[in-house]
This record gives structure tokens, sequence and C-alpha cells, in this order.
């Protein structure tokens, strides 16, 4: 402290004596190499954003953003391209909602039971194990979906191709499922003790507790964890790629084979495009529309926490 | 749950408790407490911190069913069944005897549907928007919330979140109230109009309250049970009834010296 001093304390008697000026530099350099490693994901992401924004505009030169919107083919790697993203959105859309018709059920039948239901030795157990679900590698669950799944539906589903839409959402359902149930889970369990209780005292039975109580009561959570999982599944790659095929067609059959966005890139990227070729710059195209879907879906999210989350003091 | 006449104990008492002591799987939380609650009078249960007479009155509606390893021994009837019977059933038991709990805790649904909420799920076939009406002029809420029916239960102040509790809790017509510590999360204002509620209500419910604010008790009730705790060689708390008398006695002649002492703040 340079420009003003405490006055002298009159019981000062040598026995304290900090040392204010290192506490101070050390302050500064705690705050500088914590502020360095915060900015390494910022500037990451500022990255990312940058190039997708850069090579989209270089493949905005080539294809007119109308055709990009309006068209109905996918060919960009053949002679006579043509750049219709709604048919690669349209393998996306069906595969995500298919997997969310599989995980929002099962996603918040397993919250209900870990928070409510299961005692709570069985819960200490039950949980991890679900996560652990989260974190089998996804080319397994790629190879799950078309040696295992799609066999056993080609059983009862009249006309389902080896690779399909339908076996790669379902797995792609099974894949984000831990997202969803534990992030519910959280959601549930974080309901105070003592609304379910105000609930009990008026007569109603756990069923009625939990329907009538602590689901609403839980809801902005519960809604947030299955945007988070829409938001897995529209990025999610291996599954599609392994199970749903690489034949981009505009159709919402869930039996025949389909190219989602993120296949597309897959196939883009381990084929022998020259960089700088619009098959090329085309993957940042089908990037960016990828992440401003994404984006958008962690937006509302975020806005829904805060819109409809109830403060409990 | 059958009501038998011949053998309730005494006209006009609400609940028998006899030799109860309560356990938290083996350890003995509260023990040893007989007392009978009169119908249409408030009791209130005063005591030091883990005294047990929360524990006491979560018996009333069987609430510490939920609690995992807690058992009662001993008897407790209410209207002479005895209440931890095979036979009865706790959701029905817990229609007839409302609670009122120490932090307001509004259901986070619309005011209106906070007091039909428990009708609903008991099956009343009534109108529910008169029902709502009375029951929100009962708790004396009525004539600040007529306007927003519509607007979360949690929207309104502590002490208007408070008489929504019991506006929901009389809603569902019980027989009997229980409050624990009622107005230990709200301003001396709304405490009063609580108070005051509680003097209207026992025309028609008997009432048990459980407080840590001994004026209240002396303001409310005309029974008083005084329990207190001891501390145990494993450090918990074991809670015990000391004393149970008309409130005057209880505060102007109290037969215990523990209850001389506690009543005019020596302790606690």
């Amino acid at each position: 402290m340079t420009t003003s001093q405490l006055p002298d304390s009159p019981q000062n008697s040598g026995l304290w004596q900090p040392n204010r000026q290192l506490s101070k530099s050390m302050e500064l350099l705690a705050k500088i190499v914590f502020g360095a490693f915060g900015l390494v994901s910022i500037a990451t992401t500022i990255g990312i954003v940058l190039t997708l924004i850069f090579e989209t505009f270089l493949f905005f030169q080539e294809v007119p953003i109308w055709n990009f919107l309006t068209d109905t083919q996918w060919t960009p790697l053949f002679t006579n391209s043509q750049y219709g993203i709604i048919v690669l959105i349209s393998a996306t859309f069906l595969t995500s909602f298919i997997a969310l018709i599989v995980a929002m059920p099962m996603g918040i039948l397993a919250a209900v039971c870990l928070s409510e239901y299961a005692p709570s030795g069985l819960r200490k157990w039950l949980k991890p194990a679900l996560e652990i679900l989260a974190g089998v590698p996804t080319v397994v669950f790629g190879y799950f979906a078309l040696f295992f799944v799609s066999p056993i539906l080609e059983t009862f589903v009249p006309g389902l191709r080896p690779f399909n839409g339908l076996s790669a959402g379902i797995v792609l359902g099974i894949a984000i499922l831990p997202t969803i149930a534990s992030l519910s889970e959280d959601a549930i369990y974080a309901v105070p003790q003592s609304l379910r209780q105000g609930s009990y005292a008026l007569g109603a039975t756990k069923r009625e507790t939990v329907t009538n109580v602590v689901l609403p009561a839980a809801l902005s959570g519960i809604v947030a964890s299955f945007i988070l999982g829409i938001a897995r599944a529209v990025g999610e790659t291996m599954i599609v790629t392994i199970a749903a095929g690489q034949n981009p067609r505009l159709t919402l059959d869930p039996r025949v084979p389909i190219q989602t966005m993120t296949s597309f890139i897959v196939q883009v990227a381990k084929g022998d495009a020259p960089t700088g070729s619009i098959e090329f710059i085309t993957i940042f195209a089908v990037g960016m529309t990828l992440f401003l879907i994404t984006l958008v879906l962690n937006a509302f999210s975020f806005w829904f926490v805060g819109r409809f989350r109830e403060k409990y003091e | 749950m059958q009501t038998n006449p011949s053998t309730a104990v005494g006209a006009g008492t609400t609940f028998h408790v006899a030799q109860a002591n309560y356990y938290y799987g083996s350890f003995l939380a509260v023990s040893n407490v007989n007392l009978d609650i009169p119908e249409r009078k408030i009791t209130a249960f005063i005591g030091p911190s883990g005294c047990g007479k929360s524990t006491v009155l979560r018996c009333f509606n069987r609430l510490n069913d939920l609690i995992p390893g807690a058992h009662v021994e001993g008897t407790i009837q209410y209207r002479g069944v005895d209440l931890y019977d095979k036979s009865v059933d706790a959701t029905e038991l817990r229609r007839r005897i409302g609670m009122v709990f120490q932090k307001p805790n509004p259901f986070p649904k619309s005011i209106y549907e906070n007091i039909a909420f428990g009708a609903r799920i008991n099956g009343y076939k009534g109108d529910m928007d008169e029902l709502v009406e009375r029951s929100l002029r009962k708790a004396a809420l009525w004539e600040e919330v007529k306007d927003k029916l519509k607007e979360s239960g949690l929207s309104i102040s502590g002490g208007q979140q408070q008489r929504l509790c019991i506006a929901r809790a009389i809603a569902i017509e019980p027989e009997v109230l229980l409050m624990d510590e009622p107005c230990s999360a709200l301003d001396p204002i709304s405490t009063l109009r609580v108070e005051d509620l509680m003097h209207e209500l026992k025309e028609q419910f008997t009432i048990v309250i459980v407080t840590h604010n001994m004026q209240q008790a002396s303001r409310v009730s005309d029974m008083t049970a005084f329990y207190n705790a001891q501390a145990t060689e494993k450090g918990g708390k074991q809670g015990y009834l000391v004393e149970y008398a008309p409130t005057q006695t209880i505060f102007n002649n109290p037969a215990q010296q523990a209850t001389q002492d506690y009543v005019s703040g020596r302790f606690g």
C-alpha cells in the first residue's frame, strides 16, 4: 500500500511482521495461472468457431446458400453435385428422434426408481452402474446395433435393411440413456424432502407423491436432461456411421440406410478429398450446421432451466 | 379404520399415549411418554432441541413410517384405535390428521392447485372452486390471494405461504391438525396472524403444536407438555416427557423443578 498507511498500532510489539508484499505477489500469480488455464478452453472454442465460420464462408462462395437450404439431393462427391443439407438433417433428425423415444421413458423411469424406490444401499450401487454405460465406447455401441439389434429387428420388421436408421436410433437411445437418467435423477433427488412430507401428510401415496409433486418440482431439470440428451444424439458419430449406413437420401423411413450429418463428415474425412477442395470444405458447412443446432438446443436448455426452476430456500 | 366407542379412553380424548418409547433402529430416541390429548383444544409440546417433541408429533400421523428403522413401542391410540395396528392404513390416517410443517412447504403449483391436490387424491367429489375458497377463507388468506389463484404458491410471502399450507391441510377436512413449529420461519406479525387463526380453528379441530417459543405456548395452548433431553453416553440425545398439565399449571405452578427452570428461562 503506497498511497495510504494505517496508523501504527499502539500494541505493536514487533512480534507481528507479515510479509504483505509477498502475499500480494502470490495472489497475483495465482490469478494469472488460473486465468491462463481458464482461457485455454475459451480460446479453443473461439478457435473452432472461427475456423468453422471461415471455411463455411469459403463453401458458400462456391455453393449458393439457397441451394444448400432447398436442394433435395445430397451428392457433393459426384460430378453433378448437389448440396441439399435437408437430406442429412432429416437423417440426423430421424435417428435422434428414435433415440429420444427410447431414452426418455427409460431414463425417467430409471431416475424415479433410483431416487424414490430403490433403498439407499441399492442406489449407491445402481447409479455408478448406470454411469458405466456412459463409458462404453460408442464404436462398441455401433457394432452392437449392426450385429445384434439389426438381426433381431429383421425377424419382425418387414423390409428392414441391414443398415438402417431404426437400429442405429435405438442403440443411440441406449447410449444417451445414462445422460438422461443421471441428470434427471439429480433433479429428482434435489427436490426438498419437505415437499414429499407435505404430500404424504395430505394422505397421498408414494405414486401420487411422485407423479403430482416430485416430478413437477423436478421438471426443469428433467427437461434439461432431455435436451442435453438430444444434443448428444445429434452430435453422436460412431453409432450412426456404423449402423445407419452411408446413403444420403431424403426419407423418414427408419428401415433403410441413411446418412446423418456426422457420418457424412466421417466419410469425407476418411476419404482422400484434398485440403481446400470443395468436397473438403463441405464438411465445414455441415459441421457449422451441426454446431448451430446443438448451440440452439443448449441455449434453449439454459433458458428453460432458468425460467422454470423452482427456487427453494 | 373403525372407531369402537367401548375401548375409547374417556370421551373427548383424541390421542391416548401410554408407555410409548420411540426408537431409531436400536437407539431409544424418546422414552416413556404418557399423555391424553383432549379434543378441540390446543395442546402445546415444548422443550429444548432434541427432546423428542417433533418425533412424538410425527407419530400421530405416522409420518415417521418414512424413516427406515424407526419404530414405536407402547400404546398410541387415536380415538381408541391403535394407530400402529397393521389394519390401519397410514394414508387414510393422514387424511384425517392434517399437518403443518416448520418451514412453509407449498407445492410448486398454483395456489389453487395447492389446495385442490389433497382434495383430488382423496376423491373429493364436491365443488372444487367452492372448497378452495372456503379453505382459503378459513386460513384467513382468501382476501390476499383471491385475484391470483393461478399464480405459483411460491410467489407469495413466507407468512402467506404458511397460511396456504394451513389452508391446504384443512381443505381435506381433517379431524386433527398437527403443527410442527409453524411460526419458526415467520416474522412476528405473520406469527400473530397464525396464532389468531389457531384460536378460530380449535372450534373445529384438535390442534397439537410443537413450539420453541414458550410465550407462544402460553398464549395459544390449553394443555402443555414439557419434554426434556438428556445426553447419552454415545453423544446422542434422548428425549423424555417431564410433565404434562394444563398450560396455566405448567407456567405458574409446575410440579417438576426442571419444568420451572425451563419456563422461567433458566435453560433451553
